[in-house]
């Protein structure tokens, strides 16, 4: 499969509270930020917790700002997600 | 999630039960999983990283080639992230006068110990990992490190395969040193980004 984003695309990140282990921080959760570039690519760490084989997708890099993970502050986060995190974001919803 | 990383007896004797059940069953020999830690740890310094970051200071170029593909520059400079089972992808990051960088796993404590060795408890407490996501310029401060309201400060979560390392802002009054003198320079937390150097 190839991957499904690419440096500088607009994604919006789950809103899933799933029962078992994620590598989705909560504090990042439902918020929209941009891809900077590809992290590789590596079995979901959600599925190789539970003891599932784990599909190998795309990871990311994504850069948030605080405003729009906390509602305020100046800084910047970048979290490093895998791509079942992501949903592409409209970028005019947002400008992270 | 456990913030208790520092000897909770109860982990460890979770960790030497699974141990022995692995032994027990065959699956690992006796005493392996020590030696692979050993293995694992060996060589691991913050000397390693900061050999990168003067290399970095240095050598333009190396500079570019550390930022663009950090895995292949370190191997000029005969460090690797494959002291464990897998080549770790290393993630490097250099402080600017507009830019500042500081590193942190809040799930967990990831954490480049083949450029650092083992990490410090602060970076494992619970409340570096919470607390520097939300407010870093707060959090560095507590550190003694007060940066200019124009610096922009970049927070990177380790929150999947890739370990990250922070190249400092090189001092100024250093132009007539070496390469070595100037390793001699940097810090473990310059190299996390909770100092400068």
């Amino acid at each position: 499969m190839p991957d499904r984003f690419a440096p500088g695309d607009a994604v919006r990140t789950s809103t899933a509270d799933p029962a078992w282990h994620t590598r989705l921080p909560r504090y990042a959760r439902g918020a929209i930020g941009r891809v900077v570039e590809l992290a590789g690519h590596h079995p979901l760490a959600d599925d190789r917790a539970r003891g599932l084989p784990g599909t190998t997708q795309a990871v990311y890099h994504v850069r948030f700002t605080a405003a729009d993970l906390f509602g305020d502050g100046d800084h910047a986060v970048t979290v490093e997600l895998w791509e079942d995190y992501l949903e592409p974001a409209d970028p005019q919803g947002g400008t992270p | 999630m456990s913030g208790d990383h520092h000897g909770s007896s109860a982990i460890s004797e979770q960790v030497r039960h699974v141990e022995a059940l692995l032994e027990a069953r065959g699956l690992v020999d006796e005493g392996e999983l020590d030696r692979r830690i050993d293995e694992f740890l060996a060589g691991g310094s913050p000397a390693n990283g900061a050999r990168i970051a003067a290399r970095a200071w240095v050598d333009p170029a190396f500079r570019d080639r550390l930022l663009a593909d950090a895995n292949a520059a370190i191997r000029e400079l005969g460090l690797s992230m494959s002291g464990g089972l897998q080549e770790q992808r290393l993630k490097v990051v250099a402080n600017t006068a507009d830019e500042h960088n500081v590193v942190v796993c809040t799930l967990c404590s990831c954490y480049p110990i083949a450029l650092l060795g083992p990490s410090p408890s602060w970076y494992k407490s619970e409340a570096y990992r919470s607390r520097v996501v939300r407010d870093p310029r707060g959090v560095l401060e507590e550190f003694g490190l007060e940066l200019p309201p124009t610096t922009r400060i970049s927070v990177w979560d380790a929150s999947a395969e890739s370990r990250y390392m922070v190249v400092p802002r090189r001092p100024e009054g250093t132009d007539g040193l070496s390469e070595e003198e100037l390793a001699g320079l940097v810090t473990r937390k310059g190299l996390i980004g909770t100092a400068a150097v």
